[in-house]
């Protein structure tokens, strides 16, 4: 007996990002060119990928431009204060493990007012899933020099150059105790989106960096002529792929952003730690 | 009831005991003299009864993390003293604007600044008051003995959880440090609250519900899916530009406290229907003043004591009538006159207010009391 199989489209149905928005919140508040809409859009796509249930997704901020994000998406959401996005957040995991704890910050907001709390989260190694985005700007007070501001970089605080040296928040996250890391950019969509999904299953802090240059604030003060040539010289020429690295020479690679998974090991995770711990002690008395 | 054991506890351990009975499941801090004990005996007692401790790596850590395991569900504590309590002063503000039910305890050290770490203190009574930006409603109780830290927390909790607001617990080192027997009250000896949850589906359910006064509080993870900012905001939670949904819910939070003042307040009155000078003063410094009393009384002075349990909101109409019947009221406290100044306002004039004030670290004894009563009556 013989059988046709018959050819078959391949049908693609296109992602219903409603099923994760907030329609009703939207527009968002970001500046045309700002790359946080990208970030915010393969957030949800890794989210849908991994399965996530919406009711068991806490998104927590803290202050500035990124951390308007929750308020757009359907999940448990808590804008905090700022720089504490990762001490709420760890009370959040801490009380309800069952949670997935995304906080959703910027690099002034984790790395300078919030640094305390970035290192000590990553030191934990508390199930959580951080994507910091770094504009190396302070957005909304108007785009004064952050943390991660290049040296010699216009700012409104920085009029005659940045003397400032940054630092990198994938380094810092790594040394920290961090057992995954990696950094994208809003250029990189496809690869950013697989990044923070990897991020999300990891068991531990997953820290992402996503490089996300602020055209209104840092683009202007630094002459980028437009939103799409900032993002072409600082997101794309401004980084390598970590797995293309090793095939260019150094020349290549001086002064550039190293993207991808950049560190991933396996630690005991705090949450389980304290849950054996209830387990004994609890039976014990 | 009778047979009772009763332990000889610490104030801080007092603490931990009215917490765990209030139903606290949660604390997190970060050390600071006179209150570590608090947290010590959190660490040990929590994970027994399947709760959690977590030391953070500061004091707005502490507070912060509270904050998040409140909202996930659990009564949630966090202790501290002076400079730790300047520290947590923004998260005070959050948890006031937000609406989120947290008991702050505050063993009062000597200050300003590092000060006097493991000396008494009453100087952060305007501190509990006013440390945060904006107007906010403030509950703050203030027990005298080390039952009473038990009792007054298991209240700080129950106040907590009912208006949701941050409730403060603040008691001088003293209290914190003596150790007095104390009977462990059993399930059911002491009311317990729990916050009101929604009952309403998901879809309908607003965290600033404007129907209520104090609206059910969801807890995060059980398919409420709400929205929590420090940001002014409407009854959805949503941050809002509207200036009379601002003002109204502004009026509200404080309107909490305000429309219930008569539940929240709490007074002691010692030997006060005949006096002549009475005495205002809480924590350790009552105690100086209930001897100083007894003692005066039997060398027949009519004095008599007004003791707050409850310091915020502010013991107004008891020390109103009370300045109507006296000719004197002294103000003994371990600071340069943060109470007295607020009996003056509430005296209106009808009688004299008189302090007497002490900042170098050691107690107001009863022999001083009694001298300032002496001069004044």
């Amino acid at each position: 007996m013989s059988t046709v199989v018959e050819k078959k489209e391949k049908v693609s149905v296109p992602f219903d990002y409603n099923k994760y928005l907030r329609p009703n919140k939207l527009p968002h508040i970001w500046c045309p060119g700002c790359g946080h809409g990208i970030v915010l859009k393969a957030m949800l796509r890794s989210i849908d990928k991994a399965g996530l249930d919406k009711n068991d997704i806490c998104m927590v901020s803290g202050i500035g431009c990124s951390s308007r994000t929750p308020g757009y998406v359907d999940v448990n959401t808590l804008h905090t204060l700022h720089g504490r996005a990762l001490a709420f957040a760890t009370g959040v995991k801490l009380a309800k493990p069952k949670m997935k704890v995304i906080v959703v910050t910027g690099d002034g907001d984790a790395l300078a007012i919030g640094g305390n709390h970035f290192i000590h989260a990553c030191r934990r190694n508390i199930d959580m899933t951080v994507l910091v985005m770094t504009n190396a700007t302070y957005g909304m007070t108007g785009g004064q020099y952050s943390p991660t501001t290049p040296l010699d970089a216009i700012a409104t605080t920085s009029r005659y150059g940045n003397i400032e040296p940054p630092f990198d928040a994938c380094e810092m996250a790594k040394v920290a105790g961090a057992t995954f890391v990696a950094r994208g950019t809003a250029y990189h969509t496809i690869e950013l989106e697989k990044t923070i999904h990897e991020a999300l299953v990891h068991k531990g802090t997953s820290v992402v960096d996503i490089i996300d240059a602020c055209p209104t604030y840092f683009g202007r003060a630094n002459k980028f002529k437009s939103a799409s040539h900032m993002m072409d010289a600082i997101e794309k020429d401004g980084t390598v792929n970590v797995k293309q690295a090793d095939k260019l020479p150094p020349e290549k690679l001086e002064g550039k952003f190293m993207r991808g998974v950049l560190h991933k090991v396996e630690r005991p995770e705090y949450c389980e730690q304290y849950d054996m711990l209830i387990r004994e002690k609890a039976t014990k008395k | 009831m009778a047979d009772r054991k009763k332990r000889l506890l610490q104030g801080n351990e007092a603490c931990v005991e009215g917490a765990i009975y209030a139903g606290c499941r949660f604390y997190a801090g970060y050390p600071i003299t006179p209150s570590t004990e608090v947290a010590e005996g959190m660490s040990v007692r929590l994970p027994k009864l399947g709760g959690k401790f977590i030391q953070m790596e500061d004091e707005i850590g502490g507070i912060a993390a509270a904050l998040g395991g409140s909202l996930a569900g659990l009564k949630s504590l966090t202790a501290t003293s002076g400079p730790g309590f300047s520290l947590k002063q923004e998260c005070i503000g959050y948890a006031c604007l937000a609406e989120i039910p947290l008991v702050i305890v505050n063993v009062m050290r000597g200050g300003p600044s590092t000060g006097y770490p493991t000396g008494p203190s009453q100087s952060d009574i305007m501190q509990a008051k006013w440390g945060t930006h904006g107007d906010h409603p403030v509950i703050a109780v203030t027990p005298s003995t080390v039952p009473e830290i038990l009792s007054e927390t298991i209240r700080a909790f129950n106040l907590s959880e009912k208006y949701r607001t941050p409730v403060i617990v603040l008691y001088d080192e003293i209290l914190g440090h003596m150790r007095e027997p104390v009977e462990l009250p059993e399930k059911g000896d002491i009311e317990v609250i729990d916050r009101a949850k929604p009952e309403c589906k998901p879809e309908e359910y607003f965290p600033y519900d404007d129907r209520f006064l104090v609206a059910p509080l969801a807890p995060f993870g059980e398919g409420y899916r709400f929205h929590v900012t420090g940001l002014n905001h409407k009854q959805d939670g949503f941050p809002t530009n509207d200036s009379k949904v601002i003002d109204r819910n502004n009026r509200r939070i404080m309107e909490k406290v305000d429309l219930n003042r008569e539940e929240i307040w709490k007074n002691e009155e010692t030997m006060l229907e005949d006096a002549e000078v009475a005495i205002f003063t809480v924590g350790s410094t009552a105690r100086s003043a209930r001897f100083a009393v007894n003692e005066l009384r039997k060398a027949g002075v009519k004095a008599g004591l007004l003791r707050p349990l409850t310091i915020w909101p502010f013991p107004d109409r008891a020390v109103a009538e009370l300045a109507k019947k006296v000719k004197t009221i002294i103000v003994p406290e371990m600071n340069l006159g943060q109470m007295y100044h607020e009996v003056e306002r509430c005296a209106k004039g009808n009688c004299a207010v008189e302090g007497l004030f002490r900042v170098d670290g050691e107690p107001i004894t009863p022999a001083q009391i009694m001298q300032t009563v002496k001069k004044y009556s």
